[in-house]
């Protein structure tokens, strides 16, 4: 049986975050309410869509999944259970703002969630502020310590490290009060300064202080040292976990398995075929109920598409790409395809055969990533 | 057609001082063109003669006259390029006119190029008449201006017309001085055929189209003519008068008259500006006087930005040289950039013409090297060679001395910039000769340099060192014994051939590290360090680094949306893609021309 994902996307939040590019906007409590609605039909009308698919993980993304009034996730997931095959050991993440988190949040959570990711990115208060959170650090350890008791089994926390005022000194702190809450996965990502934000903007404009570029290779280095002492595995450039407690939505997107995205600009894939909803909210609401009027982007990927999303998608796990697998998919051999890329980044050391057969980035590799994944792009 | 009612005459100015805009009134009042075709501007149609607002390609025009004595008029107006890099072509097209009008803008004052024009008029016998133009300005100095034409150039010029060309003030004025102040031609319709070529044009329909004036006799359709520089012959299947815009079929081209002649020729090679047209069967017994083949001065390699483009490249080169005489190519091949071609030129804005005529007209992305001028190298063993390419400099053991071209220069200023700009020169090897005072406020100063100084940015350097306020000619004065040099550049342990340069020996260090340092800005961080070093045979003289890239990882990858990552890693690649690579070095290609533009505020 087919094995799928389902994302759900709730793009609203409190307040937007200095360094945030994602669909996601303030709104009224009515608004929320009505998009809850046009979600609901929209889940209604992709019914058929997985028909014969076992949903095996559930991400809620944003925005700030938790701000939705719980009665419509309630709804939500009652609706869910509906339409689709939903496995038993399902993992069923939602991302949680530490701000956001209530007596009403928390009852849900235990009701129908096993994973939460919490948004801390930060225990130094000074730092949350420049990145106009909307919590204290004090407040991001109660709401984790309440989560553990309401008995959330698996929790990730969100860090960011190079962002402005940190020092690496600070960044060690949140790392090390990071590990001592003992969760059970972390993801750990570096500030990437988008255009069309305010730190874009301030970036522009100069005023934006960002740790130089020693530090942040340093702080980068201090990550990987500082978790890997503390018990968890690094698997992919920005994720750490316990044993057992990788996060099996995530891999999904790494191993280019099917994925049903529901939502404002969710993204899916199904098969060979990648698309985009809509980003425009009043045409989602009004089309909602018909899925195939929100598609905007629409990729029919051809074989060659795919091979090179097999190599920039499999190479940020750390356990790299499989040359056998590479074969079974695509018919021709990694070597035939790739030979010469792979033999100049491995001379260049930016890639090293773990095992026989597979290929993945060293850590120069992984700091540069970007350029090395880029280099599997044919044509 | 009767010579006394003819007047070949060009319009002389400096760029901007409105001699387009003269033109096109000129043309608007002899009648000749309803308001639809009147362009903004009639004879400047190429394109990018518009944007750099200076002519490139001569073009003439006839047009007809009613005086005020109620006689018709021919007009031939012959244009002429405006820039010293076009000298010899100024000076065939002036050779074609018996008299020409000297536009002054009068806020500007006389300019360099205005007066190395005149000089090159007067030298060619023909009566100059003055006139003062943009009088409508408030900036306007009429007074001023009369008497710096009378003071610098020794024209008289107290009756001269004070015009303003844009609103059409007093330009009948000009057209009455034309008539009655301009000589008409005086050749003998009896003699045999002797019409001077001043510019030609390529057709792929009609093959070459030669501009002429007559001189003595006539020719008409059937004539057998010879080429009497070249010795080419062609029986004439048109010849035609200049419309506006339009090539007019005539009976016969008569003496005194300007016109153009077809005879099926596939070759500009044949029919060279400056030659001497004649009947090949009743042949004039000499050519006039003049005809010079075109030297180029300056080279520099061209090279496809991809090397896949290197057939277009050839063939753009091609159909550029049928319509450019002075143009020449030959292929060449760099470890550095593949295949390309060694291209000779008149001059530096010849070159950035051609460049952006290559690049325009012919879609082409192109890399250019270094602009090299000719050097004589004296071996050892005697023997003399042109060298283009810095790459084919004989190993200095072989060497027993060399030499570079000098050009006299003259650079008019406002006297406040004496100071800065005779330092300028100096920086570069200028000889000082002597400064001339126009006036209390403007002068002229005279040096000899070489011209290997001038070809990269010194008219950028002069422009920004005196505001804008100082004019700058100069012409080839012969070659001088020079100590030089090659220096090498190697990126990553490369020597890389396209950046070789032949420099003053005592300049090469500082040169070598101002190299290094340039290219350390134009070539991005990669993968790991790449060593920037300046070398003069085996010895590095100076060195730069380019760190290696410490970080570049897209953490996040959210909500599965791959699209939008795979977006950033085409937007990489694609960056990548428009550089060469040397070696394993990825450099942009604006890099090869970037790193010899001297640092200037």
């Amino acid at each position: 049986m087919n094995e799928t994902g389902l994302y759900l996307h709730f793009p609203f939040c409190v307040r937007k975050c200095g360094y945030c590019d994602f669909l996601s906007f303030p709104a009224e409590e009515e608004t929320r309410k009505i998009y809850a609605a046009a979600l609901i039909r929209e889940i209604r009308g992709n019914a058929g869509v997985l028909r014969d698919r076992k949903v095996t993980s559930i991400f809620l993304g944003g925005g700030t999944p938790s701000v939705m009034p719980v009665q419509q996730l309630r709804r939500i997931f009652s609706v869910l259970y509906e339409c689709f095959d939903i496995a038993d050991d399902c993992e069923i993440t939602m991302e949680i703002n530490p701000g956001t988190l209530n007596e009403k949040v928390l009852s849900f959570v235990f009701d129908h969630i096993t994973r939460v990711s919490l948004g801390v990115q930060s225990f130094n208060d000074e730092e949350l502020r420049g990145l106009s959170r909307i919590h204290t650090a004090e407040e991001a350890e109660e709401s984790f310590r309440l989560l553990r008791e309401s008995g959330v089994r698996n929790i990730n926390l969100d860090l960011m490290s190079a962002i402005p005022g940190q020092s690496a000194e600070s960044w060690e702190q949140t790392l090390v009060k990071a590990v001592s809450l003992r969760p059970d996965h972390i993801s750990a990502y570096s500030l990437i300064v988008e255009e069309n934000t305010p730190f874009g903007r301030m970036r522009d404009e100069g005023v934006l202080v960002l740790p130089d570029e020693e530090t942040e290779r340093f702080m980068y280095a201090e990550t990987a040292r500082i978790l890997a002492e503390a018990g968890y595995e690094r698997y992919e450039i920005s994720n750490y976990a316990k044993p057992g407690f990788r996060c099996r939505h995530n891999i999904k997107y790494w191993r280019r398995e099917d994925c049903l995205g529901l939502g404002l600009g969710a993204a899916s894939k199904l098969g060979a075929v990648r698309w985009k909803n809509t980003d425009s909210f009043e045409h989602y609401l009004k089309h909602s109920a018909d899925p195939g009027m929100l598609v905007c982007e629409m990729e029919d990927m051809t074989r060659s598409a795919e091979a090179e999303e097999f190599m920039f998608l499999g190479l940020r796990m750390t356990e790299g790409v499989s040359a056998q697998e590479f074969e079974q998919t695509f018919g021709s051999s990694m070597r035939v395809v790739y030979g010469d890329v792979l033999d100049r980044l491995c001379g260049q050391g930016l890639l090293y055969m773990p095992a026989e057969g597979r290929y993945a980035l060293t850590d120069r590799g992984i700091d540069v990533s970007n350029m090395v994944l880029s280099e599997f792009l044919l044509g | 057609m009767d010579q006394s009612k003819i007047r070949n005459f060009c319009i002389i100015a400096h760029i901007d001082h409105g001699k387009s805009t003269l033109a096109d009134r000129i043309l608007e009042m002899t009648g000749l063109l309803t308001e639809r075709e009147m362009q903004d501007q009639v004879l400047d149609n190429m394109e990018l003669e518009r944007e750099r607002g200076i002519t490139i390609k001569a073009q003439t025009v006839r047009t007809v006259y009613r005086a005020d004595d109620g006689e018709e008029y021919v007009f031939n107006l012959i244009d002429t390029p405006g820039h010293v890099d076009f000298n010899y072509e100024v000076s065939r097209s002036l050779a074609a006119c018996d008299g020409a009008v000297l536009v002054v803008d009068s806020t500007q004052g006389v300019e360099a190029q205005t007066l190395g024009n005149v000089y090159l008029a007067l030298d060619n016998d023909l009566e100059v008449i003055p006139v003062i133009n943009k009088i409508d300005l408030p900036s306007a100095q009429p007074e001023e201006t009369i008497r710096e034409i009378e003071d610098v150039i020794g024209l008289e010029a107290e009756n001269a017309p004070l015009i303003s060309a844009k609103t059409g003030l007093n330009v009948h004025e000009v057209l009455e001085a034309i008539v009655h102040r301009l000589p008409a031609p005086t050749g003998d319709p009896e003699k045999p055929l002797k019409a001077l070529i001043f510019d030609s044009l390529y057709d792929s329909y009609r093959g070459v189209i030669v501009f002429m004036r007559v001189f003595d006799g006539s020719v008409r359709k059937g004539t057998k003519v010879r080429m009497m520089a070249t010795g080419a012959e062609f029986d004439v299947t048109e010849v035609g008068v200049f419309g506006a815009g339009k090539f007019i079929p005539a009976e016969e081209l008569t003496v005194g008259t300007v016109g153009y002649l077809e005879a099926s020729i596939k070759d500009m090679k044949q029919t060279r500006v400056g030659d001497t047209v004649t009947d090949a069967l009743n042949p004039c017994e000499e050519a006039l006087p003049g005809y010079k083949e075109p030297l180029p001065m300056v080279y520099c390699g061209i090279y496809p930005a991809e090397t896949p483009r290197y057939p277009d490249l050839r063939d753009a080169l091609e159909k550029l040289q049928l319509n450019d005489a002075a143009l020449q190519y030959e292929p060449e091949t760099s470890q550095a950039l593949g295949f390309g071609f060694r291209c000779g030129f008149l001059g530096l804005l010849h070159l950035d013409v051609v460049q952006q005529r290559l690049e325009r007209e012919y879609d082409l992305d192109l890399i250019t090297t270094a602009p090299s001028v000719i050097y004589k190298i004296h071996k050892t063993n005697g023997e003399v060679i042109d060298l283009t390419n810095p790459s084919n400099m004989p190993d200095a053991s072989e060497i027993d001395y060399m030499e570079e071209p000098m050009v006299k220069a003259e650079i008019m200023l406002t006297t406040e910039y004496i100071g800065p700009i005779m330092k300028l020169c100096q920086e570069r090897r200028g000889i000082y000769e002597q400064t001339d005072y126009l006036e209390t406020t403007r002068a002229v100063l005279k040096y000899r340099m070489p011209l290997n100084e001038i070809i990269y940015d010194f008219f950028d350097a002069l422009k920004s060192r005196s505001r804008g306020y100082a004019s700058f000619d100069y012409e080839f004065d012969g070659y001088e014994r020079s100590e030089l040099t090659r220096l090498d550049i190697l990126v990553n342990h490369e020597p890389v051939d396209a950046l070789s340069f032949i420099v003053y020996a005592p300049n090469a260090y500082a040169r070598g590290s101002q190299m290094c340092e340039r290219l350390k800005k134009e070539i991005p961080r990669q993968l790991f360090d790449i060593p920037i070093q300046a070398a003069i045979g085996s010895k590095i003289i100076a060195r730069e680094t380019v760190r290696q890239v410490r970080k570049d990882v897209l953490a996040k990858c959210y909500g599965g949306d791959i699209s939008r990552k795979r977006k950033l890693l085409e937007k990489q690649k694609e960056g990548k893609k428009k550089m060469r690579e040397i070696g394993n070095v990825s450099v942009p290609k604006e890099a090869f021309l970037n790193v010899l533009k001297l640092d200037e505020e």
